[in-house]
């Protein structure tokens, strides 16, 4: 076990080293830059810019010596556009808001959506299910870019309840509505896992074995059918706890939480290399960790699985 | 009295194409200490009669009838009542071990909770008592073994583990569903002679469900021959091997393959079983029948007794069945 870990581990760092070559050519063949604007610069003051900030240079020593700083010094450089920023400065004060709030929402998430699933199949074919398909359906078409206004409309413009936006150090009014718009539509997808891969788990031979020990209900699908049919959650669950965690654009934007979604989309459209680099190797290992974790759980939980 | 009593019991599922009925008016009973064969090819309806019993089947299943077990009504009992029979009273053996023992858990585990939950006795103590019952199938080394989860082992001794998992609460009934299908001959052989030993040794009732005939004449005592979801024959085994009184238990007789004959072509009976979806009104048999004639197709003649403790379905007098 310890030999698995340690070797993927391994296999991270050239995954990684990849992932930062591809996204920079990527980067560098999108046309424009950093320092392109409507207003023309003169020839020679683009010049001086890009032999600042070595953008002169040919592009394996760029990447030469972004990799560098970053294994060296964790020094993932300044910013191209807020000159007066470091990718370092930027990560760290907007990973934490997207941190929050996705984890909460992750949880939140997780918590209903499976629960909401298992009570589906277990009640497969009656009222409770087809409402909790209906609720899911219903989660899965309001994508939080309508969640959000919806959201607002309701809580701050009719009830006047929340906050319509801001970040406050993440008091719990600012986290309500960026939580809600957020989990929904997640919580919908792993309601839907879970009631299918839970049908299957249901139908299964062991679990007639299990009922035909005079075990009550409860206690085959708790101790039977619960731990099985959350194997294909959990391999959904990896990917998603990050992609919840780094935030999403649509909830920084439209309730000016601060985190780094916004900033993620922002420094591509504005071609600020450093930021886009930061933040995609940041997204990078924790998808890199994730999947490794959703593995080893996977060996956990099913004891035919072993490294 | 008899231990299990059961009378018109009627099996049928709804699907999305019409209702099926996989089992019409079968009545059995089945004394103390005694055993039983059901036999049937696949799809006769001999498992879902097992399931109906125990209230096991899917949920698009139901049934009516009556199965009274020890003078008390349990079919369709609530799950309350079911729950104090399953496993305590009648215990049930599954056709395919690979899949039917819990493959997430340890088999120390699967089988303590049964006597956690029927007897109230600690999990250590069930734990003892299930290294007893696995020594009793003659798994070697339980002790240690009882520690590793179902895939360590091979699949005859998964059934036995699963057999040792069904006595632990000295059912008074063992149903045993097919337990010898999935696994290769000579194990069939040991698992076969094991549940003739326990039988004798627990002095427990036993449901065989077989499509096997050589593995009934060893072991029971009564036979009951079902086709399409109806019994064409039942009495007891030994005239049903010598003097089949249907065409159907013939055809079946025939194509048990003997070696010792010189006898290398297997016979079978031509055809297939019907499909269940478009029941025949008559004799489910008849398409296949060497001796059907145009009234098969309209009726079949209900089960009458035709010798001391022989019951048979046919229209056909035994006498015409040259």
């Amino acid at each position: 076990m310890l030999n698995y870990i340690i070797k993927r581990l391994a296999i991270a760092v050239p995954t990684l080293l990849v992932l930062i070559i591809i996204s920079f050519l990527l980067m560098h063949a999108a046309p424009g830059g950093p320092f392109t604007s409507e207003r023309a610069v003169p020839p020679e003051v683009l010049a001086n810019l890009e032999a600042k900030y070595g953008l002169n240079e040919p592009l394996y020593k760029q990447i030469a010596t972004y990799v560098y700083n970053v294994v060296f010094h964790f020094d993932f450089g300044p910013s191209f556009v807020y000159k007066d920023r470091t990718v370092n400065e930027i990560i760290a004060q907007g990973f934490p808001i997207t941190l929050k709030y996705g984890a909460i929402a992750f949880v939140l998430a997780v918590l209903i959506g499976v629960t909401l699933g298992v009570f589906a199949a277990i009640y497969h074919n009656s009222w409770l299910d087809y409402l909790a398909v209906g609720v899911s359906i219903g989660a899965q078409v309001l994508p939080n870019f309508v969640m959000a206004p919806i959201l607002v409309l309701i809580f701050t413009l009719w009830l006047g309840w929340l906050p319509g936006g801001g970040w406050q150090g993440g008091q719990w009014q600012f986290l309500v509505m960026p939580v809600i718009a957020l989990a929904t539509s997640y919580m919908a997808s792993i309601a839907r896992i879970t009631r299918s891969s839970m049908l299957e788990v249901l139908n299964s031979n062991h679990i007639r074995t299990a009922t035909a020990k005079g075990l009550p209900t409860h206690t085959v699908i708790l101790r039977h059918a619960l731990k099985p049919a959350m194997l294909p959650v959990i391999s959904y669950l990896g990917p998603t706890f990050v992609s919840m965690i780094t935030g999403s654009v649509v909830i920084d934007m439209y309730f000016s939480t601060g985190g780094i979604g916004l900033w993620f989309v922002n420094s591509a459209l504005n071609r600020d290399y450093s930021v886009m680099m930061g933040i995609t190797i940041l997204i990078g290992v924790l998808t890199i960790s994730f999947n490794l974790l959703v593995d080893l759980l996977y060996a956990w939980i099913d004891p035919r699985i072993r490294y | 009295m008899a231990l299990l009593d059961v009378q018109g019991l009627s099996v049928s599922f709804r699907t999305n194409d019409g209702i099926v009925n996989a089992v019409n008016d079968v009545s059995l009973s089945v004394e103390a200490g005694h055993t039983l064969a059901i036999v049937g090819e696949s799809g006769s309806g001999k498992s879902q009669m097992a399931f109906a019993m125990l209230g096991l089947l899917a949920r698009n299943g139901y049934a009516t009838g009556s199965v009274r077990f020890d003078g008390a009504e349990i079919l369709n009992a609530p799950p309350k009542v079911m729950n104090t029979i399953r496993a305590a009273q009648i215990a049930m053996v599954f056709q395919d071990p690979m899949t039917s023992l819990n493959p997430y858990m340890r088999v120390s585990d699967q089988m303590a909770e049964v006597l956690v939950h029927h007897k109230g006795l600690s999990h250590a103590d069930a734990v003892q008592e299930a290294v007893r019952m696995l020594d009793a199938v003659k798994i070697p080394e339980a002790k240690a073994r009882i520690r590793y989860h179902p895939h360590e082992f091979s699949g005859g001794m998964r059934q036995r583990v699963m057999i040792a998992m069904s006595l632990l609460c000295k059912p008074k009934l063992l149903i045993a569903d097919e337990p010898t299908t999935a696994l290769d001959v000579t194990v069939q052989a040991q698992i076969m002679s094991l549940f003739g030993d326990l039988q004798k040794e627990f002095g427990m009732a036993v449901i065989l469900i077989t499509h096997d005939l050589g593995v009934v004449a060893g072991f029971c005592e009564e036979v009951l021959v079902l086709y399409g979801g109806q019994v064409m024959e039942q009495g007891p085994t030994d005239p049903i091997f010598y003097d089949p009184s249907h065409p159907y238990t013939r055809g079946l007789l025939k194509a048990i393959p003997r070696v010792d004959q010189g006898d290398l072509e297997l016979k079978t009976i031509p055809g297939s079983p019907p499909n269940m979806m478009m029941a025949p009104k008559g004799c489910p048999f008849e398409p296949r029948c060497d001796f059907s004639g145009e009234d098969c197709t309209q009726a079949l003649s209900p089960l009458t007794e035709f010798a001391p403790g022989r019951l048979r379905a046919c229209n056909r007098m035994v006498e015409e069945l040259a």
